[in-house]
C-alpha cells in the first residue's frame, strides 16, 4: 500500500445548466473494492463517468481536487484523457450488448485495443487476443475470436469486455453495473473472475451498483448515494448495522428467504438526508 | 378449493423440420383460486414464454390449458382479456408514451363496450394508491413506480381472476419495489386474485407466492410449496443452486 491513494475525490460537483446532479462528493480509492450503491437518480453513474469526463458536453464538472496517481484529472484536456482512458483508468457499462461493436468481430475489437497500447504484427496480436480470452475462462478462445457480439452470451459477452479492458492494463477500474444483466450463475463467475483480476493484477475497483446484496459479499467498502451526495460510508460486513436511516430503509426493503413479512418495510424518505 | 389455472403437458416449438427448435418441453402446473404461483428461472428457461403463450401471444402451442373452468386454445377474444390479464416488466415500454393514463384505462373498456368509464377508471385508480388527477399524466409524467401502478391499473380494470405478471418489479429499485410488492399482495387479499408470477429473483417470488415451480431449459425440474424453499427442503440440485444465491 503506498502512502497516497490512487484516486482522491474532493468536493467533486456535476451539474446540467442550473441543476446539480452529483452535490459534493468525496472519496478516496487506494487498491480495494469500493461500491457505490443507491437507487436509480442518486448520481451514481454520474461519479464513474465524470471520473472519466465522459459526461455529455453541458455537464458542468468542478470538485475541490481530481487526483489520480499524480494525475490532475480537472487540468486534463481532451488529448490527456484520450491517453488515460483504457490505458490507466477503465469503465466496464452494464450491456455488453450495446457496449461491444455490433459489426466487428471480437477479436478484431479486442486486437484495436491491444494495438492502441503497442503496435505488433497481426500473427502476435492474434495470439494475445486468444491468450486474454483464454485469460477471461472463455473456454474456445479461437472460435469466440471469430464471433460476433450478437453470437456470444451476456454473460460471455462480459467477460470479453473484461478481456478488453485487460488488453491494456489499466490501474482503476470502474464497473458500473456490470452484472446487472446477467442470470445469478453467471453472474457470480463474472464477480469470482474480477475478483482475481483485483488480487492478482493489484486493480482497483470501484463498483457500481444498485445491489446491496450483492456488494455486501463482493466489496470492501461501500459508498451509499442519495440525491447526489454521499450519505454514509461503511465497511461492506457492517451493512447490516448500517447507521443512516436510508441505508436502514434499502436493507428492511429486499424481501428474503430468511426473514419472510407479509408487509415489506416502505422507505419514508426524510427531506433532511438531501440537505446541505 | 377449485382449481383457476390449469397447464397440462405445454409444448412449444419455433420453426419446422430440422430447424424446429422446441423451447417448452411439456410444462404442466395447476393454479388454485386465489393462489399466488411463481415460475422462477434464468433467460432463456422458458418462464416467460409460458405466459405468453397463457396470454395468447402464441398461439401454436400443443397441450390443454383450462382457465376458470374452460378450455383456452389460444384465441385472443374478449372473453379472454377479461378471464387473463398481463402485466409486463418494463411500464414505460407497455404504456403508450403519447396516451394518457385515462386514454391507456379506457381502451380495454371501449374495446369491450363497457359502460361508467370515468367512473371505473376512478375507482381503479384508487384501488392501485394513485390520486385521481392522474389521469391527466403521460407516462413521462409519472415515476417507474406509478408507471408500474397504472401498468397494473390498466390490467385490473376489466376485473380478470387471473394476472400473468411478467417480472413486475425487476426494472424498479428495491425501496419502489416493495411499495409495488405491497400493492400486488393487498389486491389479491381484497379481491381473491389469483398470480402467476414470473421472475429470476426467489427473493420476490417466495414474498408474493404460496407455491413455486422453477424452470430450467424449457421442463419444470421442480414444484413445490414456498415454506419448503425457505425451510431448504429443495430437492433439485438447480433449485438448491438458485437458493445459495438468494441467500448470500
Amino acid at each position: 500500500m503506498t502512502t497516497s491513494p490512487l484516486l482522491q475525490v474532493e468536493g467533486l460537483q456535476v451539474a446540467y445548466g442550473s441543476t446539480p446532479v452529483v452535490r459534493g462528493v468525496s472519496f478516496t480509492l487506494g487498491r480495494e473494492k469500493v461500491a457505490v450503491v443507491g437507487e436509480s437518480g442518486s448520481g451514481k453513474t454520474t461519479v464513474g463517468r465524470a471520473l472519466l469526463k465522459l459526461l455529455p458536453r453541458q455537464a458542468r464538472i468542478s470538485a475541490e481536487r481530481l487526483q489520480f496517481d499524480g494525475t490532475d484529472l480537472l487540468q486534463a484536456g481532451e488529448r490527456d484523457m484520450a491517453a488515460l482512458r483504457g490505458r490507466r483508468l477503465s469503465m466496464i457499462m452494464q450491456d455488453p450488448k450495446y457496449s461491444l461493436n455490433p459489426v466487428m468481430s471480437i477479436g478484431r475489437q479486442i486486437g484495436e485495443a491491444m494495438q492502441r497500447g503497442e503496435p505488433m504484427s497481426r500473427a502476435a496480436c492474434a495470439e494475445r487476443v486468444e491468450a486474454l480470452l483464454a485469460r477471461v475462462h472463455i473456454r474456445e478462445p479461437k472460435r469466440v475470436a471469430g464471433q460476433y457480439a450478437h453470437e456470444v452470451s451476456g454473460g460471455m459477452g462480459q467477460r470479453v469486455m473484461i478481456a478488453m479492458m485487460l488488453a491494456q492494463r489499466p490501474q482503476l477500474l470502474i464497473a458500473d453495473e456490470p452484472t446487472s444483466a446477467l442470470d445469478v450463475s453467471v453472474r457470480q463467475e463474472v464477480l469470482n473472475l474480477l475478483d482475481e483480476l483485483v488480487a492478482e493484477q493489484g486493480l482497483s475497483l470501484l463498483f457500481i451498483s444498485h445491489d446491496l446484496n450483492l456488494v455486501k459479499h463482493f466489496c470492501d467498502r461501500v459508498l451509499v448515494m442519495y440525491a447526489g451526495r454521499i450519505v454514509e460510508t461503511l465497511a461492506a460486513a457492517d451493512l447490516a448495522h448500517a447507521r443512516h436511516p436510508y441505508t436502514q430503509g434499502l436493507m428492511a426493503a429486499l424481501p428474503s428467504l430468511r426473514h419472510r413479512r407479509a408487509v415489506l418495510p416502505v422507505l419514508q424518505r426524510d427531506a433532511a438526508w438531501s440537505a446541505p | 378449493m377449485t382449481v383457476l389455472l390449469s397447464v397440462n403437458d405445454l409444448h412449444l416449438a419455433f420453426g419446422e423440420g430440422s430447424e424446429a427448435r422446441t423451447v417448452l418441453h411439456g410444462v404442466s402446473f395447476e393454479i388454485e383460486r386465489g393462489q399466488a404461483f411463481g415460475l422462477v428461472g434464468e433467460s432463456g428457461s422458458g418462464k416467460t414464454t409460458v405466459l405468453r403463450c397463457l396470454a395468447g401471444q402464441y398461439r401454436h402451442w400443443q397441450g390443454q390449458v383450462a382457465m376458470n373452468g374452460e378450455a383456452y386454445r389460444g384465441e385472443r377474444s374478449a372473453a379472454h382479456a377479461s378471464r387473463a390479464q398481463m402485466v409486463f416488466q418494463d411500464p414505460y415500454g407497455s404504456l403508450h408514451p403519447r396516451h394518457t393514463v385515462r386514454t391507456a384505462l379506457a381502451e380495454p373498456l371501449r374495446v369491450q363496450g363497457r359502460d361508467r368509464i370515468d367512473e371505473r377508471i376512478d375507482e381503479v385508480l384508487q384501488q392501485v394508491g394513485l390520486p385521481v388527477h392522474f389521469r391527466f399524466r403521460y407516462p413521462h409524467q409519472i415515476s417507474g413506480g406509478q408507471r408500474q401502478r397504472v401498468a397494473i391499473a390498466r390490467a385490473l380494470i376489466l376485473r380478470p381472476p387471473l394476472l400473468l405478471l411478467d417480472e413486475p418489479t425487476s426494472a424498479l429499485d428495491v425501496s419502489v419495489q416493495a411499495e409495488v410488492l405491497n400493492l400486488l399482495a393487498d389486491l389479491r387479499a381484497q379481491h381473491g386474485l389469483t398470480y402467476l408470477l414470473v421472475s429470476h429473483d426467489l427473493g420476490v417470488v417466495a414474498h408474493l407466492c404460496d407455491r413455486l415451480a422453477v424452470m430450467q431449459q424449457g421442463r419444470i425440474v421442480e414444484t413445490l410449496s414456498t415454506e419448503a424453499l425457505c425451510q431448504g427442503d429443495a430437492q433439485h440440485a438447480y433449485t438448491r443452486t438458485l437458493v445459495a444465491a438468494a441467500e448470500a
